[in-house]
């Protein structure tokens, strides 16, 4: 388990816990007390730290190295039934993006996401979670197949942004998401969106538009990231964490903001603190957000989706 | 000074009379892996030490995919006619005849409809021994028709690929079998009913061109040879030197154009799981 600098103090708890318990396995003490009472104050420290984590705290969060990536919440959900499909049939199979057809519950589901690794190679592997416009033609090409046969699409977002490379530009990466976001505002089955870690910009909309959109507690979706900002605005990098408050970028404010549909609580410590309890909540959400869109016929869920996104934006008239 | 001097120079044995194993017996894989028959045929016709996967034809995929090998052939008479009056180093109803001879089979297609694990399916399968897998108008109708029959009863379609190309003997009426057979996939698109391509080596030339990549997943076995132009055209045209797995399935799924790549072991789980999914039916155990 790795730990963040403003998790230190529940580290430190942990550690003294870990000691105590040992200490009564390996003497025959009775230690029992003593480890109620260190894990009482663990567990107020926890409640105490993740209530009021800052912008910056939760943007960390986001990118925890123990953090579930895509793939790791299809293979809880779907088990042995995903099926990975590949291949945006006309340049490249682009790892930063994934997908392919699950069953979640009784229902089939097109999944698709971006994914990052979890180690120098992977993540080399994996574009750090940066897709290509192979990425994206990709998503579309399996979202048009998941609508030729009438099924919903779940998608999960988890990006540091598209990735901003001379081929991307060449092969046209502001098209692929702009292709992306149109088609999907007009998709005749479910699109049920899920930010799960980094929402950025548009590379995060190009498979984000949907409509159940909804963010876990502590991911975040912005137009920019917060170093990004800080290095546009602030001119260095150094200020991230007044960029990240200002940007309003955790799930509360998105909620607010009426962008997303509902937040996704994550269990005390994050969606890495207890993988299991994530997938089940997740499960549940997206299923019940299934039953409630599959009511709709496609023409009343296309209209609502459209109409949600004509709405968004404040103005002086 | 030798201790035996040899009279005559060079091997002797004419080649007819050269002590060898009867023919069917073994196997040899490209990388020198000698496998006994019986056990190529239980492991699916793939070298269990180096997983070369053996060419094979309609008779061992129909086995493969098939409940208990047993299914329905569709139209299993058509044949060629000679509207060119072809003629190369020999004449094109000889070739085809000695070819039917050779084979044992009427053409370089056969369509079967069968249950696999236990659901309908409609298998068009290439054999690439009978002239090649050329696609001329025999294996353009016999699709055109076994796609036919997957719209009428709304069976998913299944077409194995394994082919040169288009026949040359049958030169522009060939080429016009690219667009007989898309318009039946568009018909099938239209009926939202699932159609698989299973791209085999060789699969190339005109095939590539229509039906063989236009699949809702088009598939594979590791090492096929995927490609439009033959490497040897692209070489001898572009001057470039190609790279090893050029045109291999690996290449072709890295380049965007396979779903997967399946060891044929798995073939047939992999092809109903799709279909499962893709139907929103109960995944079969």
């Amino acid at each position: 388990m790795e730990y963040l600098e403003f998790e230190k103090p529940i580290q430190a708890l942990q550690e003294e816990f870990n000691k105590a318990c040992k200490i009564g396995t390996d003497n025959d003490v009775d230690v029992s007390e003593t480890c109620q009472q260190i894990e009482k104050k663990l567990k107020e420290k926890k409640k105490e730290i993740y209530k009021n984590l800052t912008a910056w705290q939760r943007v960390q969060l986001s990118r925890h190295p123990n953090r579930p990536y895509t793939l790791d919440y299809i293979q809880a959900l779907c088990g042995d039934t995903f099926l990975e499909l590949h291949g945006d049939r006309t340049v490249a199979d682009d790892k930063a993006m994934v997908g392919g057809l699950g069953k979640i519950g009784e229902q089939s589901f097109m999944v698709i996401g971006q994914q990052k690794g979890t180690n120098t190679k992977t993540r080399q592997y994996r574009n750090f979670g940066m897709a290509n416009p192979e990425g994206y033609r990709k998503a579309l090409r399996l979202m048009k197949s998941a609508e030729k046969f009438n099924l919903p699409v779940v998608t999960f977002i988890d990006t540091p942004g598209a990735y901003p490379g001379l081929e991307a530009e060449e092969r046209g990466q502001g098209e692929a998401i702009a292709r992306n976001i149109l088609e999907m505002t007009r998709l005749q089955v479910p699109v049920i969106v899920v930010v799960i870690g980094e929402g950025a910009s548009g590379g995060a909309l190009g498979i984000g538009v949907g409509d159940k959109v909804m963010m876990l507690e502590n991911s975040w979706y912005s137009v920019i990231s917060p170093e990004n900002c800080s290095s546009i605005l602030w001119r260095s990098w150094d200020h991230k964490e007044q960029a990240a408050e200002a940007l309003k970028l955790t799930a509360k404010d998105a909620k607010r903001l009426k962008v997303i549909d509902s937040i996704i609580k994550e269990p005390l410590g994050g969606a890495h603190a207890d993988r299991v309890e994530m997938v089940k909540t997740l499960k549940k959400i997206i299923l019940e957000s299934y039953a409630e869109l599959k009511e709709l016929s496609p023409k009343d869920l296309v209209k609502s989706r459209m109409d949600k996104y004509l709405a968004m934006g404040t103005y002086k008239d | 000074m030798a201790w035996f001097k040899r009279t005559k120079k060079g091997i002797q044995t004419a080649t007819e009379d050269k002590k060898d194993v009867p023919k069917g017996l073994w196997y040899k894989s490209p990388t020198g892996k000698i496998v006994d028959a019986e056990e190529l045929a239980r492991n699916f016709y793939v070298s269990p030490e180096d997983g070369y996967h053996v060419r094979i034809g309609s008779k061992e995929y129909f086995e493969i995919l098939f409940d208990d090998n047993k299914f329905k052939e569709l139209d299993a008479n058509l044949t060629s006619k000679d509207p060119l009056k072809f003629e190369d180093k020999k004449k094109y109803p000889d070739r085809i005849q000695e070819a039917q001879k050779k084979t044992g089979l009427k053409d370089a297609i056969r369509v079967g409809v069968g249950k696999s694990k236990g659901k309908d399916l409609v298998v068009a399968c290439m054999d690439f021994s009978f002239v090649g897998g050329s696609m001329g108008s025999v294996v353009g109708e016999k699709i055109a028709r076994a796609a036919k029959y997957s719209l009428d009863n709304r069976i998913p379609l299944m077409i194995i690929s394994k082919s040169g190309g288009a026949r040359m003997q049958e030169a522009v009426l060939s080429l016009m079998q690219l667009a007989k057979t898309s318009v039946m996939i568009a018909q099938l698109a239209e009926e939202k009913i699932p159609y698989i391509s299973l791209c085999t080596d060789p699969t190339t030339g005109g095939t590539t061109a229509s039906y063989a990549m236009l699949g809702d997943i088009n598939i594979s076995e590791p090492g096929a040879l995927i490609g439009f132009a033959g490497p040897r055209v692209v070489k001898d045209t572009t001057g470039k030197d190609l790279p090893d797995d050029f045109q291999t399935a690996e290449f072709l799924k890295e380049h965007g154009f396979l779903d997967f790549i399946t060891h044929r072991r798995d073939l047939k789980d992999k092809v109903n799981l799709y279909l499962d999914l893709i139907q929103n039916h109960q995944v079969r155990a």
